[in-house]
């Protein structure tokens, strides 16, 4: 075998159909993910040109980025997300496109949905129309978003035309402090690295911090690669990812579960790999973080203060938040406590969540919403009877989908309101017109949910 | 898609660092279910006073003395999410090429396939670039897709193209036209790889 190859060279080598000329490679895909909102101009250019979809067996559908959090047994009020999420459902009756909608047990955030049901597996490709696909990177396969007119060419084909890109590693090594979180962990790393480090790079996460770290923290992880600019993230798989996968609904059983496992074992950077580029961190340094401006990359641990703007971009993001250099995190006057989207709502966030708030109640002045990332997640919070706990503590659990974290159904953030929110983006407007985010783990949302303002936490070490 | 080989257009001109793609187009307007139509809320909570919905005078696309073709924006255009309605709200506009001194790559890539051209140039040059447009609107600017240039009152720059891009752009191909005809080169590859991760659903 040769060597010098890192992980992602070995998967995306084992997916070049072609290499044009002077140009781009025919990359194979093996899963394909779709969802209702950036899939019906895919499937309405598809019909326009005659064309019909390829492969429909390696396409799973889901309705997550429009669906109401309460009541979704009931028609959709909001008429255009009901005709999307109609329309999906028709374009897979159509196209024999399996589809988990609204109601059916598997149903959820699709970047949850596949690595809980097995669908996602190492040394795949694996492609969706949202960015958040890097998500399943975490398994060692390659992941990544794509725009519609890419979820056209792959219905069309099962491939699309992409050029090779360059390789980092991040590398986090030590003994990560007390209460630090995945979550503390990657944006540490954009705080450091900047939101544009990665762009135009597929980043492996390497140390023993990643290799410690649970199938569900990794996901938080890879699902944020993304905002520091990389098209997706890696990590290579080893006993805890196959422990993860093993007897999940589409897992392989039996004697192909040994072949695959196998396989899997080949698929991690040589020692002699090259990368392109290379960011080595201590996991010391790391301590709990949140967001205080309008990128992912201006964060700051949590008990410091908030920082003097460096250039033009950073004061308009300070305006807009309503915050003022110097000024601590404590005096920030926060309102909703948001739990959910596909970088937190697994259910390793909710245990630790439930941990945190067990016998205690939520400030008065704070609304906190629990949206589990999928049907199954809802399932083992209250099978695991953590909804007592939540609800005890005056936290609404709601149904599982995207809600908050894009706010393009109902649940929307006052404008003017600060959120600590477990999701990925602190955009302006992202949770709703004039909605100030401040991006957290699971961990700090529910503490900031029972104080009331952003804790400082003690005894770091 | 339409053919772009040269166009000669004023400019619009955007300075703001980071123009990410919630501000191209805020996500209440992705409902949508076909392509057309979005150049109507292209930069909309920019353009428009949230609450009032009155058109905000201080915008450069309510100021009768910028038009164009041409959108010449700060460093780093189109990050963010991978909407593509970024791509078709500005097409849709009007807009055929985008320069900045740095683009988002999916964003790039989302506008490569829908016909509109980013052209990446020097800091410099798009300091200088943005300064004359905003001091003299009727500047015009060219840009030769098969030269790979840019230029405005004498003064040139090359830009990259991937060759294969170039070809789909002269000729109006987009890379579906491309992918399904490679079809039997696909089948042949699945059947080779079938054994390694093939997994029914
Ligand atoms: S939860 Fe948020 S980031 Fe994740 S898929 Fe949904 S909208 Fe995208």
């Amino acid at each position: 075998m040769s060597q010098n190859k890192t992980l992602f060279d070995k998967v995306w080598d084992a997916h070049v159909v072609e290499t044009v000329p002077d140009g781009p490679q025919v990359i194979y895909i093996d899963k394909h993910l779709i969802h209702e909102v950036t899939s019906p101009q895919a499937f309405a250019e598809l019909e326009a040109r005659g064309l019909e979809v390829f492969r429909p067996n390696q396409i799973v559908a889901t309705a997550d980025h429009n669906v109401p959090t309460l009541g979704q047994e009931l028609p959709i009020k909001d008429q255009l997300s009901r005709t999307q999420v109609q329309q999906l459902t028709e374009n897979c009756k159509k196209n024999n496109i399996e589809l988990y909608g609204l109601g059916h047990p598997y149903q959820g955030i699709v970047h949850i949905i596949a690595p809980e049901l097995g669908i996602t597996q190492p040394g795949m490709s694996i492609v969706c129309g949202d960015s958040h696909t890097s998500t399943h990177g975490a398994f060692g396969a390659i992941a990544f978003g794509i725009g519609t007119s890419q979820v056209a060419q792959v219905f069309a084909s099962q491939c699309l035309l992409m050029n090779k890109p360059k390789s980092m590693r991040v590398s986090v090594n030590g003994k990560l402090n007390k209460d630090v979180q995945a979550k503390d962990v990657i944006l540490f790393i954009i705080s450091k690295i900047g939101t544009d480090a990665g762009t135009g790079y597929f980043c492996e996460y390497a140390g023993n911090v990643f290799e410690e770290m649970s199938m569900e923290g990794r996901m938080t992880v890879c699902n944020m690669s993304i905002e520091m600019g990389a098209r997706g993230g890696m990590i290579a798989p080893d006993e805890t990812t196959f422990n993860y996968i093993k007897d999940r609904t589409f897992a392989p059983k039996g004697e192909e579960w040994n072949e695959k496992v196998a396989y899997w074992k080949t698929l991690r950077s040589d020692a002699d790999a090259v990368f392109d580029k290379e960011f080595e961190f201590a996991a010391e340094d790391i301590k709990p973080m949140m967001t205080y401006g309008t990128n992912p990359g201006m964060g700051i641990s949590i008990d410091s203060k908030i920082p003097t703007a460096q250039n033009e971009s950073e004061e308009k993001a300070l305006k807009y938040m309503g915050l003022d250099a110097g000024q601590s995190t404590a005096d920030i006057k926060v309102n909703y406590v948001f739990i959910g989207s596909c970088t937190n709502a697994r259910i390793e966030d909710f245990r630790s969540a439930a941990d945190y708030v067990k016998g205690k109640h939520k400030a008065e002045n704070i609304v906190a919403w629990l949206v589990p990332g999928s049907q199954q997640v809802a399932k083992q919070i209250y099978d695991e009877g953590l909804d007592k706990v939540f609800n005890e503590a005056g936290f609404q659990i709601r149904q599982p989908g995207c809600s908050a974290c894009l706010a393009m159904n109902e649940d929307k953030i006052p404008e003017g309101e600060y959120c600590v929110s477990t999701s990925n983006r602190n955009f302006e407007g992202r949770q709703g017109q004039g909605a100030r985010t401040l991006l957290a783990s699971p961990l700090t949302a529910a503490k900031v949910a029972v104080e009331g303002r952003i804790p400082a936490f003690e005894n770091l070490n | 898609m339409q053919k772009l080989i040269l166009i000669t257009s004023q400019a619009v001109p955007l300075p703001s660092k980071n123009i990410d793609t919630d501000q191209i187009i805020p996500a209440r307007f992705l409902k949508s279910i076909s392509k057309e139509g979005f150049g109507e809320n292209l930069f909309r909570d920019w353009r428009y006073n949230v609450h009032t919905n009155e058109p905000n005078p201080d915008f450069v696309l309510n100021n009768s003395k910028y038009s164009g073709e041409i959108l010449v924006a700060g460093n780093n255009f189109g990050c963010g999410s991978s909407r593509e309605h970024a791509a078709w709200s500005l097409t849709d506009y009007g807009f055929k090429v985008v320069v900045s001194s740095y683009f988002a790559d999916i964003f790039k890539g989302n506008a490569l396939n829908n016909g509109l051209l980013p052209v990446k140039v020097s800091e410099e040059y798009l300091k200088d670039l943005i300064e004359t447009v905003t001091q003299n609107p009727s500047t015009q600017i060219t840009v030769d897709v098969d030269k790979q240039t840019i230029s405005f009152n004498g003064k040139t720059e090359n830009f990259e193209l991937d060759s294969y891009k170039k070809i789909c752009l002269m000729n109006g191909y987009d890379d579906i036209d491309f992918l399904t005809s490679k079809k039997d080169a696909i089948k042949t590859f699945e059947q080779k790889t079938q054994k390694i991760y093939e997994q029914e659903l």
